[in-house]
């Protein structure tokens, strides 16, 4: 194993901003961040219908002000087929509603409340998603 | 006011996905690639966020209400059972194959990007058959 691209202080100051949107949320409006549960609920619920399309809508501006003001650009690579990429999202949308979360979800806001349940269902999505990259490899 | 701070936390959370770059599914790919070249960035990510947020979890949990709304809303399942473990791994599969989960696959359509834009319908569609296989999923 070796170690590259290593980031850790954007890594590190990045995630301390989502977990100030985490504590904001949490405080004042009750709830916790769980992206996969913001966004299906915003698609299968009435209930909060127009906060999550808020909260969704500002999931998108951010990276657009970031780049606006940082002027900045964002670089991103995502090499896989339109085939791959719809299997993986469903893969992501089924497993993330029966396992009710995803990194955000369960990630954070149910390990820092040291939920138990959390913190199984992280250990268990990290170890099948490096069993995946590992398989993707070899094929 | 609630309206108003849900988008505000919506934009603080895509710019913390900017600022440590895992809107960018390399980055992603790169802390799952553990056995060749690994980058440890994300964990630093989730280091970063729950010391911020952990600590007003502990605090806040005994009140009565939050600021702006009537009461806390959130799940308090603590079952660990085979839904758990199969959903988990299920989306555990996606993730590996893409890189993408689904905070920053939303936040890089801002990015104009087709392939993300593939993923997220892609997404919207999972959730929408789990939805008519379990209409009592309890959603996170």
């Amino acid at each position: 194993m070796n170690i590259i691209n290593f980031t850790p202080v954007p890594a590190f100051l990045g995630g301390a901003l989502i977990g100030l949107a985490v504590v904001l949320f949490f405080v004042f409006n009750g709830r916790l961040i769980g992206i996969s549960g913001i966004a299906s609920n915003f698609l299968t619920s009435k209930n909060n219908r127009f906060d999550n399309f808020l909260f969704i809508a500002g999931l998108i501006i951010g990276p657009i002000l970031y780049k606006f003001f940082s002027s900045q650009e964002i670089n991103i690579s995502i090499s896989n087929s339109f085939f791959l990429l719809s299997v993986a999202g469903l893969l992501v949308g089924v497993g993330t509603r029966i396992g009710g979360g995803c990194t955000s979800g369960h990630g954070i806001s149910g390990m820092g409340r040291f939920s138990l349940r959390s913190i199984i269902a992280t250990i268990t999505f990290m170890i099948v998603g490096i069993l995946t990259v590992l398989v993707k490899n070899l094929v | 006011m609630s309206k108003i701070i849900s988008l505000v936390c919506g934009i603080i959370f895509g710019i913390g996905l900017t600022v440590s770059e895992m809107i960018d599914p390399a980055k992603v790919l790169g802390f799952l690639n553990i056995f060749r070249d690994w980058d440890p960035s994300l964990a630093f990510v989730m280091i970063g966020a729950l010391i911020i947020s952990s600590p007003f979890f502990h605090l806040f949990k005994n009140n009565k209400k939050p600021i702006f709304a009537k009461s806390f809303n959130y799940t308090t399942n603590k079952e660990i059972n085979k839904k758990l473990i199969i959903g988990s791994s299920l989306f555990g599969a996606g993730w590996g194959l893409a890189g993408l989960c689904p905070g920053p696959a939303i936040a890089s359509l801002a990015l104009l990007n087709i392939n993300s834009a593939v993923f997220v319908v892609a997404v919207f569609v999972g959730f929408y058959l789990a939805k008519l296989s379990e209409p009592t999923t309890h959603a996170r």
